[in-house]
């Protein structure tokens, strides 16, 4: 018989470690610093695996005259090539709507620079990218759409427009005081995922494939695999410890590699690994749809909103991808934490011949705060007023009823103006306003600003059925616990506040967990990682898991020792049943002997959410997340140069389940919508080529660009009104927003110009060119 | 065969490509998987690891991007990778305040990160903010934000600075010091191809002969991009790198004398004894990583339209001492550059010098560079200006630009229009306009053309201000 494991006896009363609310360290961090977390290019591949590489387009849009691969067959070390007419099954992988053929092949049209025409395993990855290189293509090249501009001109739209209307514009904005129109280009940002994308696919028995891959979705990864090699999704399981980055890169657009390494592994019945070399990476997948904002807004003498008609088209690349919901998430954000009383918000979606744009940390919800932040700053300028004043002159409010979003949605809780007060008390808002005015009297070159906007941000996902989420946990006789859930770790923290979760239920220190790198095969028919909603989704259901088999012990406790209910508790590490105690161990062994199972699924699915599209009503968030930010920069009125000074921040958590994972989720956010707003600019050549395609090009925050005082607070005493996991709130997202103060603050220094009496256009990124032409435009206007 | 020092263990390498970085030996080779690839082009940091070179008794470490470092050029040196960090178990003190301050999120950059900021704890006595950024400003983290790392990179100094390094300091300085005395011929080959590694200037200088067409690689940070990004091959590399007295940085009365093969980090301090002005442009030009395996030599042999040193030595009237065989030349480094990277330089001769001639006292020097980031970025211009007045009259001007032509090169009509004229707001004003007639750069996705010569006749202004001015600073950069 099998010998049971030795266990530590009960008696030790130390406090358990790792609970909710504690700053418990990321559980990877010492893998991290030591270099032993293993990401998926890191895994010794199996003996004789080969190594995939993709040839790309090289034009916008052109029918494929020929695709000789003979050259590529014969290149040192290849042994198979891939094309399109060799794949058994789907060779359309659009997630949610066709339009994403898996290559093109000969006789077909290319529709984006960086399109995968084919496929190669070789000996090594460098033999595989060398052998792509011999292909010989030629195209009949056909016009392209490169800009929004010439999207819109052609009506070429990869979904249909969508309105969301409340009240009749026309006729307020007639009545308004003021009328202001005008248009903004707000640019798109490149994920840069410190890990590029990456899968090794190893095929199995019967005809099956494990898939390691880089994603945030494994289930779809899974799904589209099976659905590529034409076999059942049960013989397909998608396995992901850990990603180097996600940021909404590995949402979708982690689906192709796996699935062109999937078909060679099949092919060669080896173990396939591809990595894409991140000039590739950056050429080949989608990035944050850049947008053009054109908007009439009507207001009152005072600067209140009475109008607003705002037309948002979200440049979506070549297929839909999830550009739908992109699109509607900034159509749901173009209010951000303003009432709107009478508005008519149009997304369209345009398709150009662009790599198809995709999910990125905000999904479109900063493309729609950032086009209403501009319209308040521009109605600052007219009524002469400070911009902080006439964000809260339009703060939603229960006074007057000017509490429900132009899509029907009831504000219920309103945090955003008492949390405003606050950051403006404790960053010291108008004495530093007044400082400023007084150092740009007197600075002849450089100019500061100063910048407070705040965020509401909707938590959900749109697509109702996303909404649920899957875990599995284990208990076992040792009292160590796995604990699966179908949330993946991109370095955010899930798997630490999941655990956190976990231990509490348990009331067991945190290391007796183990997280579980996350598979179909343990949790099926998951949600991507995304919207903000991994801890929500997947913290509930592992809760509901180990709260079954907690059940089933305090059952079994009752009956094996005659209690009464009330008298099993579980606590420090111990198992409390009336006088008797246990150590967790001790007490799990006890349970088993007795057979009680100590395994058990979770499952959660979000309440109280609903929209109804065809009415564009509802309420398609469970609750909103907050926040506001203030900046002070700096700029150089020669060059355009400029500095982040001071950044003080507070943002709602809600009762967090762990304070520095959240303050590290809130600072890692800001800098990055900071990088958005200001040096991350993509450039496409009139060829449609993208030109920014390393990080030579593509300028993302460096260490040095972090403000010098960065403060970032919780706000506290805030627990979330709905039965949230813990009463906390989503993080991930909602403070990327946050950087929009930099710009704004941006745009301030560059109005300190004249006076303030006139509103700089200040398209984004900020880059120097740009504030310096602001600066020149104000400089010529006043 | 090379020979170095893998941590501890003294490690021989031959018959492999060489053409191989370290960054695909340690992973593909050595199945050592902790220091990772993010761009293999030494722009992001992750691959970061660290190398310790002998001064004969003690060791001194370096940060570098093994992703563009040739294995081959590690022949006498200690290679200390983030696997090496832990003692017994026990985090290093760089690791464990990278995990006490939350600075890993996804881990991925972290770490390049601890390996520079091991190799800055190995180098300071005391953390500063400008310090820790110019230490980091070569590895890029998208998750953090980096306030936990430059807070670990404070704490980090806490503990002791002896670590288990420290302790074997004198035992690998010693076998390093062996491996240099058994130096046979240094050398990789394999596959056809051949990486030289010549111990003195004469044979280098005769190996250029026998190979006219070998290319020569000294820190290989944009070399390396032949391998990594065009997938290229180059059958015969001479590196600079260990030839002895190449790499010097000399003081002499008149001038200042810098080897070839000398790198940033190493000239950094005497050129910024000089030129003060220097220092902001050479610690935003490339990172840290960069700085300590660059060479100035290399960033003008490269002859790149958008290199940051060469205005620089035009202006300063620097000058290059070209060797081929035992014949010197010197020429003047505005005369090196012909067309877009074409120079004057002939077939089997190399840069072996650079000559600075050191300030008088009525020369100021300025230098002034564009990009859309503060570091680690590529300029859409510099203008470096050098000129003398006196009694309110420009008695000496030079000034020239990289990023506004297809060659680095002197304004000339903008010169014109200031020398021997009134130093005055009129004249700064009709310069600006020259400008235009010197330059007519082009658009790219660093910046436009109108933008490049707008902010670079705004360059003058600034130097007008500066050179009269009793503000405090008319730079962001320098705004504290």
């Amino acid at each position: 018989m099998r010998k049971l494991p030795n266990v530590a006896q009960a008696g030790d009363t130390s406090k358990v470690k790792g609970l909710p609310g504690q700053s418990q360290k990321h559980e990877s961090a010492h893998k991290h610093v030591s270099g032993e977390a293993c990401y998926v290019d890191d895994q010794i591949a199996p003996a004789n695996a080969l190594h995939a590489y993709v040839g790309l387009s090289t034009v916008a849009r052109g029918r494929v005259t020929l695709l000789d691969l003979a050259k590529v067959q014969t290149s040192e070390g290849v042994e198979a090539v891939l094309s399109l007419q060799d794949v058994p099954g789907h060779t359309d992988i659009g997630p949610v709507f066709p339009g994403d053929p898996l290559m093109v092949n000969q006789g077909q049209e290319v529709t984006f620079y960086g399109q995968v025409l084919f496929a190669v395993a070789a000996r090594t990855h460098e033999l595989a990218r060398k052998a792509v290189k011999q292909a010989v293509v030629e195209y009949e090249v056909l016009p392209a759409d490169v800009t929004i501009e010439q999207g819109l001109e052609n009506n070429s739209f990869v979904r249909p427009s969508h309105t969301q209307q409340r009240g009749d514009t026309s006729s307020a904005l007639k009545s308004a005081a003021h009328v202001l129109n005008g248009e903004m280009q707000i640019g798109g940002q490149e994920q840069m995922y410190l890990e590029g994308q990456a899968s090794l696919c190893i095929p199995t028995e019967d005809g099956g494939m494990l898939v390691h891959t880089s994603t945030q979705n494994p289930t779809e990864g899974q799904k589209l695999v099976a659905e590529v090699l034409n076999i059942p999704m049960n013989k397909v399981s998608v396995d992901i410890r850990r990603m180097g980055g996600g940021f909404g890169g590995k949402e979708t657009n982690a689906n192709q590699w796996a699935c062109i390494a999937a078909l060679l592994a099949q092919k060669t019945q080896r173990a396939v690994k591809i990595r894409l070399a991140r000039a590739d990476d950056m050429l080949a997948t989608g990035k944050r749809h850049h947008f053009l904002s054109r908007y009439d807004v009507g207001f009152s003498a005072e600067g209140r909103l009475e109008a607003l008609n705002m037309e948002l088209s979200g440049g979506c690349g070549i297929s839909p991808d999830l550009s739908d919901a992109i699109v509607d998430r900034a159509m749901f954000h173009s209010d951000n934490a303003y009432f709107l009383p009478t508005a008519k918000i149009v997304g369209h979606r345009v398709k150009t011949n662009t790599v198809s744009n995709t999910a990125f940390r905000g999904f479109g919800g900063p493309q729609g705060m950032v086009a209403i932040e501009n319209i308040i700053d521009n109605i600052s300028r007219v009524v002469g007023k400070d911009p902080l004043d006439v964000r809260k002159l339009n703060f939603y409010t229960d006074e007057d009823n000017r509490n429900t979003t132009h899509y029907g949605q009831k504000i219920e809780q309103h945090i955003v103006p008492a949390l405003v007060e606050r950051l403006e008390r404790t960053s010291n808002y108008r004495a530093r306003r007044d400082a400023i005015t007084k150092f740009n009297k007197t600075s002849p070159i450089l100019k500061k600003g100063l910048a407070l906007t705040p965020i509401k941000f909707g938590i959900s996902f749109t697509v109702q059925h996303l909404n649920q989420a899957g875990a599995l946990i284990h208990v076992y006789t040792d009292g160590s616990i796995q604990l699966n859930h179908g949330g993946t770790e991109m370095g955010q923290g899930l798997f630490t506040k999941v655990a956190q979760v976990v231990a509490s239920e348990f009331q067991v220190d945190i290391d007796t967990i183990q997280c579980m790198p996350t598979r179909t095969d343990k949790v099926p028919n998951t949600s991507p990682t995304a919207a903000s909603s991994g801890t929500d989704l997947n913290g509930m259901a592992a809760r509901d898991a180990a709260q079954k088999i907690k059940t089933r012990m305090t059952e079994f406790a009752i009956k094996h020792f005659s209690l009464k209910e009330g008298e099993v508790r579980f606590a420090n590490n111990q198992v409390f049943a009336g006088e008797r105690s246990f150590s967790f161990a001790e007490f799990s062994q006890l349970a088993y002997t007795n057979r009680v199972s100590l395994s058990a699924t979770g499952y959660y699915a979000t309440p109280k959410i609903h929209y109804d599209r065809d009415k564009a009503q509802g309420r398609p968030f469970f609750y909103f997340a907050n926040g506001a930010a203030v900046s002070e920069v700096l700029i150089d009125t020669l060059t355009g140069e400029n500095k982040v000074l001071q950044v003080d921040i507070c943002q709602d958590v809600g009762q967090s389940i762990n304070p520095a994972i959240d303050i590290g989720q809130i600072e890692g956010a800001f800098i990055q919508g900071m990088g958005w707003m200001t040096t991350e600019e993509l450039v496409w050549g009139e060829d449609g080529r993208l030109q920014t395609i390393n990080p030579a090009a593509y300028k993302i925050p460096a260490i040095g660009d972090t403000p010098p005082t960065f403060n970032v607070e919780l706000l506290p005493d805030s627990p979330n009104v709905e039965a949230t996991i813990f009463h906390s709130k989503a993080v991930g997202e909602p403070p990327l927003m946050l950087g929009i103060s930099v710009w704004s603050a941006l745009r301030d220094a560059v109005a300190s110009l004249a006076d303030y009496k006139l509103s700089p256009s200040l398209d984004t990124p900020a880059t120097p060119e740009r504030i310096l032409a602001a600066c020149n435009d104000v400089r010529n206007r006043s | 065969m090379i020979k170095f020092l893998l941590n501890q263990t003294e490690h021989s390498v031959s018959d492999i490509d060489p053409n191989i970085t370290l960054l695909d030996y340690l992973r593909e080779h050595l199945h050592k998987k902790g220091s990772k690839e993010g761009c293999a082009s030494g722009d992001c940091g992750a691959c970061t690891v660290v190398l310790g070179e002998s001064d004969g008794q003690t060791m001194r470490y370096k940060s570098i991007n093994s992703c563009i470092t040739l294995l081959a050029s590690l022949h006498g040196k200690q290679l200390i990778t983030v696997e090496d960090l832990k003692n017994d178990e026990q985090l290093h003190p760089v690791q464990q305040a990278m995990v006490d301050c939350h600075g890993s999120q996804c881990g991925f950059c972290t770490p390049g990160f601890v390996m520079s900021m091991f190799a800055y704890r190995k180098n300071t006595q005391t953390p500063t903010r400008e310090g820790i950024n110019e230490a980091l400003g070569g590895n890029l983290c998208r998750c953090t934000g980096y306030r936990p790392i430059v807070e670990a990179a404070v704490q980090m100094f806490e503990p002791d600075a002896k670590d288990q390094f420290t302790e074997t300091e004198s035992v690998t300085s010693k076998k390093l010091n062996q491996i240099k005395l058994s130096d046979s011929e240094v050398a990789l080959s394999a596959l056809g191809r051949t990486f030289y590694s010549p111990a003195t200037v004469t044979e280098l200088s005769s190996l250029l002969i026998n190979h006219p067409h070998a290319r020569l690689i000294a820190g290989g940070t944009d070399l390396s991009l032949e391998f990594t990004q065009f997938l290229r091959n180059i059958d015969v590399l001479i590196y600079t790198g260990r030839a002895e007295g190449l790499d010097t940085v000399i003081e002499t009365e008149s001038q200042i004398d810098i080897g070839s093969a000398a790198t940033y980090s190493k000239a950094k301090s005497l050129l910024v004894q000089y030129f003060p002005d220097l220092e902001e442009l050479i610690e935003r030009l490339g990172s840290r990583q960069i700085r300590n395996q660059g060479t100035i030599g290399g960033n003008v042999g490269n002859a790149s339209p958008i290199g940051d040193m060469p205005p620089v030595l035009i202006a300063l009237g620097a000058q290059l001492v070209l060797r081929k065989g035992d014949t010197t030349r010197t020429i003047n480094v505005a005369d090196y550059f012909l067309k877009y990277k074409v120079t004057s330089q002939q077939s089997s001769e190399f840069i072996e010098r650079i000559l600075i001639p050191k300030p008088k006292a009525q020369e100021n020097f300025r230098v002034y560079k564009i990009s859309k980031r503060m570091e680690d970025d590529i300029s859409a211009t510099c203008g470096a200006f050098n000129i003398e007045i006196e009694n309110g009259l420009v008695k000496r001007v030079a000034i020239a630009y990289g990023g506004m032509a297809e060659i680095p090169k002197r304004a000339k009509h903008c010169e014109k229009a200031l020398l021997n004229k009134d130093w005055s707001e009129h004249n700064i004003q009709v310069a600006m306009a020259e400008l235009a007639k010197d330059f007519s750069p082009i658009s790219d996705f660093r910046s436009s053309a109108e933008y490049r010569l707008l902010v670079s006749q705004n360059f003058l202004q600034r130097l007008f201000l500066e050179l009269n001015s009793s503000h405090d600073t008319l730079r962001v950069s320098q705004y504290a």
